[in-house]
């Protein structure tokens, strides 16, 4: 098995798969951790099924650049549902509810009237599971990813304070001037960019996998923002190595493959966290 | 002509008058002098010289009406705070105590009438300890974290804190007696703990103004005792000017220097104009006190 993995990794569009697969894992895992305590945990299903039906729309109309189309209609939802999030009739977790069954109701209906290929079941079946596409990656699509991860990574640098102020306690960051606004526009767009990537790699419907698992397992056995923050970060780019270089192997399905390891690290930390907390 | 002076308002607030009345006869003081304007010999009277010279108000909400989603919940608000001001705003549940800080913060938006900072106090300048939210009770942040993001308002767009602004956040945790806790993570302080985290954080934003929404709230007594104790002692020895949401009349009574009720009438006056006041007398026997 080994050696059929030291083969594989020969090929470019291997080692291109491993590259973009580890940005997306640890592009996401930072914003994971403010998701998730910001309590929206499930906005990555629900931006990434409005990357499904935009996508369908973008295929539909024949467009040459399914991008151009994908992008601006998720940052538009990602920008209206964290706006949302406050002081509004219809809650958060709610909007999120609407716009993710709304989407891919729409994306599923407009596929199947205007099918661009003969196997539309095969079609939807990969975009919401992720699909082999990460492996045809070229290497345009490769550098154009490198560069997105790099620039939400070096925004997260550079906005870090703000977005735990923001994360923390909002109307305390509001009130004492800081532009809470912005930074939340900010996270919105990231958030965005982040899930219109990771569509490749795991699918609309496990993209949420990527967000929370790595979250969640760090903040069971870490006390400090950062700690949780850096521990996230690691944690998600290991098992989204191991993950596709065990899809490769065994020539499992790599989206669910990479979310089956994230679910094993979170037992383990779970466990690690009630023996340390027991002893 | 109308006289010089103090005169209470419908409001119970003092309106001072400040035109001059001509006094007929002249030389009655050497403070005495002749009016620019028309010539007349005036005579000032001492508490109006008394009132000038006192420090101007660091912060002046006047004919305030504020509400959310398009509801008045309150009208007529007015009152102002001066340099050290020790205000507890008292009400009943709903009132708008907390609608009204958050006015003041510029959380929210006033109706009408108008919020004025003086004394040098910028917006940005006002330190806030709201009251918590069930998202920061498992907030996997370290002590040190939350008091540090104080500093935040000061930042602008500059990404990372300076060492002055980390001085500035041990310094606050020295005097808050939080630094032995400065690693230990947020949600596993009690509950007093965790609102001296918070206030160390709102000194962080602040030198002049602290605003402290419910700050004893599920606080066992000893902790509540020793909270407004600390805050009595930030506002006496640091000079810090307070405004407090309390539910609990004798330590407003107790601590404070002024008292706002607001409610179906508004009063705003000192601590023990208060104690005489129609509201203040029908607020001690509702509440039993």
């Amino acid at each position: 098995m080994l050696g059929k993995l030291f083969l594989y990794l020969q090929y470019p569009f291997v080692r291109y798969a491993l590259i973009v697969g580890t940005l997306i894992a640890l592009s996401s895992s930072l914003l994971g951790v403010t998701l998730v305590l910001k309590r929206f945990s499930f906005i990555g299903d629900g931006l990434s099924h409005v990357a499904f039906g935009a996508m369908a729309a973008a295929s539909v109309l024949r467009l040459s650049d399914n991008m151009a189309l994908v992008l601006p209609v998720t940052i538009l939802c990602a920008v209206l549902l964290l706006r949302a999030g406050q002081n509004t009739r219809i809650q958060g977790d709610a909007s999120i509810a609407i716009l993710s069954v709304g989407a891919l109701a729409l994306g599923y209906l407009l596929m199947h009237l205007y099918p661009v290929s003969s196997n539309v079941s095969g079609d939807v079946c990969s975009t919401l599971f992720g699909s082999t596409s990460i492996l045809t990656l070229t290497g345009g699509e490769v550098w154009a990813c490198v560069a997105l991860s790099v620039l939400s990574v070096a925004a997260f640098v550079l906005f870090y304070h703000k977005i735990f102020a923001v994360t923390f306690d909002e109307s305390f960051a509001r009130a004492t001037g800081t532009d809470a606004q912005l930074y939340n526009l900010v996270i919105a767009v990231m958030i965005a960019v982040m899930i219109v990537l990771a569509m490749n790699l795991v699918g609309s419907l496990l993209i949420s996998a990527l967000v929370v698992f790595p979250a969640l397992s760090a903040m069971r056995l870490f006390k400090s923002f950062r700690a949780v923050t850096i521990c996230s970060a690691c944690l998600s780019v290991c098992c989204t190595l191991v993950g596709m270089l065990v899809a490769v192997a065994a020539s499992t399905p790599v989206g669910a493959t990479i979310v089956a390891v994230d679910m094993a690290a979170f037992a383990l930390f779970y466990a690690l966290g009630a023996f340390r907390d027991a002893g | 002509m109308q006289t010089t002076g103090f005169q209470k308002n419908d409001r119970g607030r003092r309106i001072a008058f400040r035109r001059h009345v001509p006094q007929p006869e002249s030389g009655t003081s050497a403070q005495s002098i002749d009016c620019p304007v028309c010539g007349l010999r005036i005579q000032p009277r001492q508490d109006i010289i008394d009132d000038v010279s006192a420090k101007p108000p660091l912060l002046t909400c006047q004919d305030l009406s504020l509400g959310y989603e398009g509801r008045e919940i309150l009208g007529n608000v007015t009152f102002s705070v001066r340099a050290g001001d020790y205000l507890c705003i008292v009400g009943e549940n709903g009132s708008g105590k907390s609608t009204l800080m958050k006015t003041i913060l510029g959380l929210h938006a006033p109706f009408s009438g108008q919020i004025i900072t003086g004394d040098g106090l910028k917006q940005n300048e006002i330190g806030y300890l709201p009251q918590q939210t069930a998202a920061q009770r498992d907030f996997p942040a370290s002590v040190r974290e939350i008091v540090l993001s104080g500093c935040q308002g000061r930042c602008g767009l500059r990404p990372f804190y300076t060492q002055a602004e980390k001085r500035l956040a041990a310094d606050n945790m020295e005097k808050l007696g939080l630094t032995p806790l400065a690693r230990r993570c947020y949600r596993e302080l009690s509950g007093g703990q965790q609102q001296r985290v918070l206030l160390a954080r709102a000194l962080c934003a602040t030198r002049k103004l602290l605003l402290l929404d419910e700050p004893v709230s599920g606080l066992d007594p000893k902790v509540t005792a020793e909270l407004y104790q600390l805050i009595a002692d930030l506002n006496a020895r640091d000079g810090i000017t307070v405004i407090m949401i309390s539910h609990d009349i004798s330590a407003a009574l107790r601590y404070a220097t002024h008292i706002l009720h607001i409610g179906d009438r508004i009063f705003f006056g000192t601590r023990d104009d208060y104690q005489r006041s129609e509201p203040g007398q029908g607020y001690f026997r509702s509440k039993g006190a």
